[in-house]
């Protein structure tokens, strides 16, 4: 397959980049992407991707809009409200860009569902916000194979990490998701909108440069930063050799759904 | 003594101590939501209180970080 003249003047700004030029991008034309999440995270990252061609995206949401959303989830609009979140962002993405195959999925991931949602993409982005799911997805894609994007937001602070196979995990980080009591509750957290989108457009980024196999992934390696005083820095990880997914003798073979924390705000 | 703590030199009102004294000293804010590596290993919650630090040790503090979208469960 080659690039069409459209194709070409499109994404002209990507092929004149050495690290990426026809190849590269026909490479992103020919990639999937699982988007878990169509949040604060999710948002971005799905608009940077389908503006970039990534021929199939998949996202996963199980809510609807909600006005509170807006303030971060940039590929929600005001007439969303109320709307499936999946929905609404597939119909961004199809704007924005008809090379890209949507592909939606209105539920939540469990441990029953995620291996068959996975199993056809070449990167997953984890732009949930909850551990239970965010230590199921880490199981998912280690137990798969699969390289996956976390992400993590707070306030003003972001966290993320690139998994390849062989490289650090999760779980290398947080062996255990927190006590059920210690996370704090959803009204006491409160993120800054713009810190979502830098967070999301690096988990995007990352999934780009996997595809392309170019430079130096986000492996090994915690990026951290404080959008408060805009400091950023990057924590060498090691690979744990005991850790229970990604270790020598795992302890977890098969995948386990963690208690949900107890939440007393509305989304 | 001196440590390097989220990479830069500081010096903590602490003599010989523990990872557990340590996170106290530093008022760490809800220590079960921190993952501590100690000169590049992640250690495990229950080894705080038996690990101690010493000059010139690195120290990161990884919070847990969900997501900004409270898209909580019911």
């Amino acid at each position: 397959m080659s690039l069409t003249e459209s194709q070409i003047e499109r994404y002209s700004r990507h092929i004149i980049l050495k690290d990426v030029g026809g190849a590269g991008q026909q490479k992103i034309l020919d990639s999937k992407v699982l988007i878990i999440g169509a949040g604060g995270l999710g948002a971005p990252a799905a608009l940077y991707l389908a503006a970039a061609g990534v021929g199939t995206i998949g996202i996963v949401d199980a809510d609807n809009v909600d006005l509170s959303n807006l303030q971060r989830q940039i590929i929600h609009f005001t007439p969303d409200v109320n709307q499936p979140k999946v929905e609404s962002a597939r119909q961004k993405m199809a704007e924005l860009n008809p090379d890209v195959k949507v592909i939606t999925y209105q539920t939540r991931v469990y441990s029953e569902n995620i291996s068959e949602m996975i199993k056809d993409y070449d990167f997953i982005i984890d732009g949930t916000d909850n551990f239970p799911t965010k230590f199921l997805i880490n199981d998912a894609c280690v137990l798969a194979g699969k390289p996956f994007s976390h992400g993590g937001i707070l306030r003003f602070n972001g966290q993320t990490l690139t998994y390849s196979p062989g490289h650090a995990c999760y779980r290398c980080i947080f062996p255990e998701p927190p006590p059920k009591g210690a996370v704090p509750t959803c009204s006491q957290a409160g993120i800054l909108g713009a810190v979502a989108g830098m967070l999301g457009t690096i988990q995007a980024a990352e999934a780009l440069r996997c595809i392309i196999g170019k430079g130096k992934l986000l492996t090994d390696r915690l990026l951290t930063f404080n959008a408060l005083d805009m400091d950023f820095r990057t924590i060498n990880i090691r690979k744990n050799p005991n850790c229970a997914i990604c270790g020598a003798n795992p302890s977890i073979t098969e995948l386990v759904d963690y208690e949900p924390p107890a939440c007393d705000l509305k989304r | 003594m001196n440590l390097i703590i989220s990479g830069k030199s500081e010096e903590v009102s602490l003599n010989e101590g523990t990872v557990l004294e340590l996170l106290k000293v530093k008022k760490v804010e809800m220590p079960e939501m921190v993952s501590v590596e100690l000169n590049g290993n992640i250690l495990r919650q229950h080894e705080y209180a038996a690990t101690t630090v010493k000059e010139g040790d690195q120290i990161e503090f990884l919070y847990f970080m969900g997501g900004g979208s409270l898209n909580c469960y019911e």
